[in-house]
């Protein structure tokens, strides 16, 4: 009873403090909205609009409406205009596109052969390779994948706009169907996972500071002469952040429903059990970095270098299968990587906590650990 | 029960190389205040937190009003009060709220906790700023409520480490007021100071310096054994005549005080004045030269000096 007190008497102070600490509170409601925000609309893996530079070297009516038709896949916008390939190389060294098509001077000529070739499909070929070349080339400044795989995609663009032959491609060797995200939103994939950046962020260093503070400030010296234990004074300091760690979920992901249409297809019941399981993780890092930093400074540095990988690693935005073996451990043992997988397998695909066994058996162990690992460390005395 | 509140036994501390403090054998009578007096950094705020069981001792033995420590520290938490050097309560929060606060992680129920808060705040004069945040308040005032939170639960035992170094002299005044208040209750106290006018309050004081106990005993005690003899020398051209009294050997030390040299001379040499007449006839014949009452600052300076970088 006495304990349940004290733990009552240490949370009741820590609201105080943070709610009479204007800039926090205010990072409670604002971070995650502001960054969902930013994030919501900025991250967009379908790139749309790359400027790029054209060398008609035919400049004939055709090589004309074969660039109104690239233009109007919306990929590329042609901000350039050149002569030689060779200019237009210098413009992509100097930045000013990312490609450029060159047309050759006889396109004209090219495509009939192809139309050609192309009405021969399935006969034995009786013209040599020659008659089906590419009509066109793009060069491509290749650094950045995302972009060059993007405009490799225009590689097999159809040509049914330009004359009245079907297109000049083969059925598909495969059918694709598309489930929970058929319009291939990047939001929908992002607005959940920003759940988990959001909580790393605040729930790590929320707790981490609010400890090393009392450190810091000289309360904890009081603090241990006084009959409280360590374990009721750090229960006590967590349990206001579940709650700001529950309030930023709704914010984002009600925020996300309303402004960027990201469905919630799975219960609130199991999205409050799989934000709770993180949070609960999440805290307990925070605060075994709270022995390990001496300042708030030392605890901010410790939570960006829990951050970044957090960001990069977790499947957040690279999909995790596209990481080498090495990388995939790292990302195995933090609590982010698997929260990323609870939270969006229950926001978008209705699955439940039972069904993602692994990773919510992880988070629970984790924090278990955590927590011992924490009370060992965190001495009530100063030595 | 023992008759003393604290003892220790050949307590040492050690941080790595450094020795902060350095076998102390002090024993506190109950129910006095006593001091320990000594410059910045002779392990003053570490004899404490050795003393509360904040720290560990490397060496010796504590015992805190009947308990063994670090063994029964936790028993110790409800009967002690602890007055940190630097103010340890939370600014964020109103004065009722800290000692509220206070009063729960202590364990009162409910309608003791509002009783003894009205107590406390009347006591120390804060009822009027109830509602005003301790970040806010002046060095008096925080001052107060520290020591409002650390006698909440009326301990047995009060540690203060340097409570009154960011007071003014009249707030120093009343606050010692409280604390012979405190005393008559029956509660023990434990004060460190770097000031001369506090210890001499005390009923009784320890000096210690590098760490060691250089002296202990009552003020009066102290300043009547202190094995020196106390001269002031008047005249012109005192910080001349300084240097000169300085290289003497028997001379311990020389301090300006105003229109007068204070120098304390060792023991053995019976007749003070006519030796020092001796020592620099030149320069003292026409001097005004007597003895005077030792004062503690002497005490402090005879038994210190060694000191350590």
């Amino acid at each position: 009873m006495k304990m349940l007190n004290r733990i009552t008497a240490v949370t009741y102070k820590e609201c105080i403090e943070l709610m009479r600490d204007r800039v926090t509170f205010g990072m409670v409601v604002m971070l995650p909205l502001v960054q969902l925000l930013l994030f919501g609309y900025a991250i967009n893996t379908t790139v749309r609009d790359i400027p790029v530079a054209i060398v008609d070297q035919a400049s004939t009516a055709f090589s004309h409406l074969l660039i109104d038709s690239v233009s109007a896949t919306q990929v590329v916008n042609f901000t350039e205009s050149y002569f030689t390939p060779e200019e237009a190389m210098q413009a992509i060294t100097d930045g000013k596109v990312r490609a450029a098509l060159i047309i050759p001077s006889d396109v004209t000529n090219r495509y009939a052969k192809k139309l050609v070739a192309a009405s021969q499909q399935g006969e034995t070929p009786q013209f040599e390779y020659s008659l089906n070349r590419p009509i066109g080339q793009w060069i491509v400044d290749g650094s950045d994948t995302t972009i060059a795989s993007t405009i490799k995609q225009l590689r097999n663009m159809p040509m049914i706009n330009l004359t009245d032959y079907p297109k000049n491609q083969t059925a598909a060797t495969f059918e694709v169907v598309q489930f929970y995200n058929p319009e291939q939103r990047s939001a929908v994939n992002i607005v959940p996972g920003i759940v988990g950046i959001i909580l790393t962020m605040t729930m790590i260093m929320f707790t981490s500071i609010s400890i090393v503070r009392e450190q810091e400030k000289g309360n904890l010296e009081l603090l241990i002469t006084t009959p409280i234990r360590s374990i009721e004074l750090m229960i006590g300091k967590i349990i206001p952040y579940i709650f700001v760690g529950l309030v930023q979920m709704g914010i984002i992901i009600g925020a996300g429903h309303l402004f960027f249409n990201v469905p919630i297809n799975g219960s609130l019941w199991q999205l409050l059990l799989v934000t709770l399981l993180f949070i609960a993780a999440s805290l307990v890092l925070g605060l075994i970095l709270s022995t390990i930093a001496k300042t708030q400074m030392q605890a901010m540095q410790l939570t960006f270098f829990l951050m970044l990988p957090s960001i990069l690693l977790s499947g957040f935005m690279f999909p995790y299968e596209g990481m080498p073996v090495a990388a995939q451990w790292i990302a195995e043992v933090l609590p982010a990587t698997h929260f990323m997988r609870l939270i969006r397998g229950v926001v978008l695909r209705d699955a439940n906590v039972m069904g993602m066994m692994n990773d919510s058996l992880w988070l629970l162990g984790f924090t278990i650990l955590g927590l011992i690992v924490a009370s060992i460390r965190f001495k009530k005395s100063l030595d | 029960m023992s008759e003393y509140a604290i003892q220790a036994k050949g307590l040492t501390r050690k941080f790595g190389d450094f020795t902060a403090v350095d076998n102390l054998n002090i024993n506190v009578p109950r129910g006095k205040i006593y001091g320990f007096l000594g410059p910045n950094g002779c392990g003053k705020s570490t004899s404490i937190r050795l003393l509360t069981g904040l720290l560990t001792p490397t060496q010796g033995s504590v015992n805190v009003l009947d308990l063994d420590l670090p063994k029964q520290v936790e028993a110790l938490r409800l009967r002690i009060g602890y007055m940190t050097q630097k103010f340890s309560l939370y600014e964020q929060l109103s004065i009722e709220e800290n000692l509220r606060f206070i009063a729960q992680v202590f364990g009162l129920d409910r309608h003791a906790q509002r009783k003894r808060i009205e107590e406390l705040l009347s006591v120390y004069e804060l009822d009027k700023r109830r509602k005003q945040r301790a970040g806010s308040l002046s060095g008096g005032q925080k001052q107060r409520l520290a020591l409002a939170a650390a006698t909440l639960h009326k301990p047995e035992l009060l540690f203060l480490d340097e409570p009154t170094s960011a007071v003014d002299p009249q707030n120093r005044r009343e606050f010692w007021e409280r604390l012979f208040d405190i005393c008559d209750t029956g509660s023990t106290i434990l004060v460190s100071t770097h000031y001369m006018d506090e210890a001499e309050r005390c009923h009784s004081l320890a000096i210690l310096e590098a760490g060691c106990l250089r002296a202990d005993g009552t003020p009066q005690q102290l300043m009547q054994d202190m094995g020196a003899k106390v001269v002031e020398v008047g005249g012109e051209g005192l910080r001349q005549l300084k240097e000169v009294l300085t290289q003497l050997d028997s001379v311990i030390s020389v301090a300006q005080q105003g229109v007068h040299l204070r120098v304390l001379i060792k023991d053995l040499i019976t007749e003070p004045i006519a030796w020092l007449r001796a020592q620099v006839p030149e320069q003292m014949n026409t001097r005004d030269i007597k003895l005077v009452r030792p004062s503690l600052e002497d005490v402090f300076v005879n038994c210190t000096g060694e000191g350590r970088q």
